[in-house]
């Protein structure tokens, strides 16, 4: 009896000191990684705010304000082929597709899609889109390539969100007479919506990081006239169909072949500062859309 | 017996794959009553009450023969689906209101029906949610989300919504064994209110449940009805051994 319960004394004593040990070292890694990220950000932050002057804002050929619009107008391009097509992929994954041989082969499709080196990706983007159409390197081209990166993210997280569900949402609308379409689009994709929401985040976020997709697609240089608003034109900074470096691709020229400007190293800071708040902004401005939305929607 | 027939069935085999869950049941659910559905788990009940609407549809590998007819009319053919899914609602085990408010919640079903006018949408959900006695529990925040509701009040929710729609029959599959006994004594005599104007077909694995509020009690058991006969009789002299092996708690 008593062996029994300094038995028992000694296993307690041994979990406990297992959860304290495991619990200082959770913590330590959560600290880890915040601290490495808040680190970068800040030094990124102050790497190029701290050597800023008012020319980097401007469109010359110190200044980074084409690149800032080439990416913000890219992303917006890519986001518009691959939210449609890859929420609808993930309809169809959830909802439609028979678990079957053609499943799996779709699932396996959109996972190595999404291991895809980038760098392949925009190699194949310069062969269909500009080789085989014979355009010279420009923005369709370069948010097209983006998409095939972006879109397994937001075709995922759409399956996983309807498919994460409570039964009781499809089940209920179904037994009032509506349409299995009906079901998803006025039920389960606004249910769904803040999930779907993280792809497009995460999309978008590969958009405004993406470089050697954009290599050979949208090209390494860009001249945008702010007066030229004939979309015709290929210096209106409208114009799909235009050469428009991205901020993340002016940053890896200034570091290489632009090296030869004096400011290449400032510019370059700068452009990483601003590349990171553009990130958050979007992050910000996307999640308190979506939070305004719900909230409207729940009538709080 | 004259009473009005709601669903007759006749002959009705059901198969998930090659397990047969429903053995030739025929049975004749009246009008304006309440008839409940019992027996054991897996006994073939809840899926007799999904095949009543349809929703099996969904189910893989789900094969039905027999008759079925709501007022006459061949539900399982050749009935539009979802015609008879308006005219049969069903009320779930889970409360589920969909993550809307509460207004919404209930306008769903008149809306898919294409009624968009405001005003008759404002009728339609005031009268559902004062059918359900939920109105003046509610009226001040018919505008927050439907989640924010206690499960009994999220029950008597969907009951709303279903009736928002007005079908004939309410189909319930143990609409209260989540709920705790005040939220389930609230609809049960809510249901028993319900029965009256509404023909209602109650899956419940609660003995004492069937006998308070049905009048009618259907014993299924490995698929077949074993007994349909008046509450009453049925769990007085049931007129099989194995309805009075299941009442008298004999087996499980």
């Amino acid at each position: 009896m008593k062996n029994a319960a300094e038995q028992q004394r000694r296993v307690i004593r041994s979990a406990r000191a297992a959860d304290r040990a495991m619990t200082v070292a959770l913590c330590a890694a959560g600290i880890t990684a915040l601290g490495l990220l808040i680190a970068l950000t800040a030094h990124i932050l102050y790497q190029g705010f701290s050597g800023f002057y008012p020319d980097l804002l401007s469109a010359g050929s110190n200044g980074i304000l084409d690149q800032l619009f080439n990416t913000i107008y890219l992303v917006f391009l890519s986001l518009l082929v691959s939210v449609p097509i890859g929420i609808g992929a993930g309809i169809y994954l959830a909802e439609y597709a028979k678990p079957g041989r053609m499943l799996s082969l779709i699932r396996i499709s959109i996972e190595s899609l999404s291991s895809l080196p980038s760098i392949v990706v925009g190699l194949f983007g310069y062969l269909v889109f500009i080789l085989m159409t014979g355009m010279k390197w420009n923005l369709m081209a370069g948010a097209l390539s983006v998409s095939i990166l972006s879109l397994p993210l937001i075709t995922t997280e759409t399956e996983n969100a309807l498919r994460g569900l409570p039964p009781g949402y499809k089940e209920g609308s179904l037994a009032l007479g509506a349409t299995h379409w009906t079901t998803i689009v006025r039920v389960m994709v606004p249910a769904a919506f803040p999930q779907i929401l993280t792809g497009i985040i995460m999309a978008a976020g590969r958009g405004f990081g993406e470089a050697a997709a954009l290599l050979y697609t949208a090209g390494q240089s860009t001249r945008i006239n702010w007066s030229q608003w004939n979309l015709a034109s290929p210096a209106c900074p409208l114009n799909p169909f235009r050469p428009g470096e991205t901020l993340a691709l002016h940053i890896w020229v200034m570091r290489t072949e632009g090296s030869l400007n004096p400011n290449a190293t400032e510019i370059a800071a700068f452009s990483s500062a601003v590349l990171v708040l553009l990130a958050l902004v979007f992050s910000l401005v996307t999640r308190s859309i979506a939070s305004s939305y719900a909230r409207r929607r729940n009538g709080e | 017996m004259s009473e009005t027939v709601k669903i007759h069935v006749r002959d009705l085999d059901f198969w998930y794959g090659s397990f047969q869950a429903l053995k030739k049941i025929s049975l004749d659910i009246p009008a304006n009553e309440i008839t409940a559905l019992i027996g054991p788990s897996g006994c073939g009940k809840s899926t007799f009450l999904n095949t009543l609407n349809r929703m099996n549809d969904f189910v893989r590998g789900a094969r039905v023969e027999g008759t079925a007819e709501l007022d006459g009319a061949d539900l399982l053919h050749g009935m539009d689906p979802m015609i008879l899914r308006k005219r049969a609602g069903m009320v779930f085990q889970q409360p589920s209101p969909f993550p809307m408010s509460i207004y919404d919640n209930v306008a769903y079903g008149p809306r898919i029906n294409g009624i968009h006018d405001r005003a008759a949408l404002d009728e339609i959900v005031e009268h559902s949610l004062d059918q359900v006695g939920l109105l003046s529990e509610v009226k001040d925040r018919l505008k927050k989300d439907a989640r924010g509701l206690s499960g009994g009040q999220q029950q008597r929710l969907c009951i709303a919504r279903t009736i928002a729609v007005e079908p004939e029959v309410l189909l319930m599959d143990e609409p209260t064994s989540a709920l705790d006994p005040i939220a389930t004594a609230r609809i049960e005599e809510l249901i028993l209110e319900l029965g009256r104007s509404y023909t209602i077909v109650i899956v419940t694995h609660n003995m004492q449940q069937a006998s308070r509020i049905s009048s009618r009690t259907a014993f299924f058991y490995l698929g077949e009805l074993i007994e349909f006969s008046p509450t009453e009789k049925l769990f007085a002299t049931p007129a099989q051994k194995k309805t009075e092996e299941y009442i008298t708690g004999h087996f499980s």
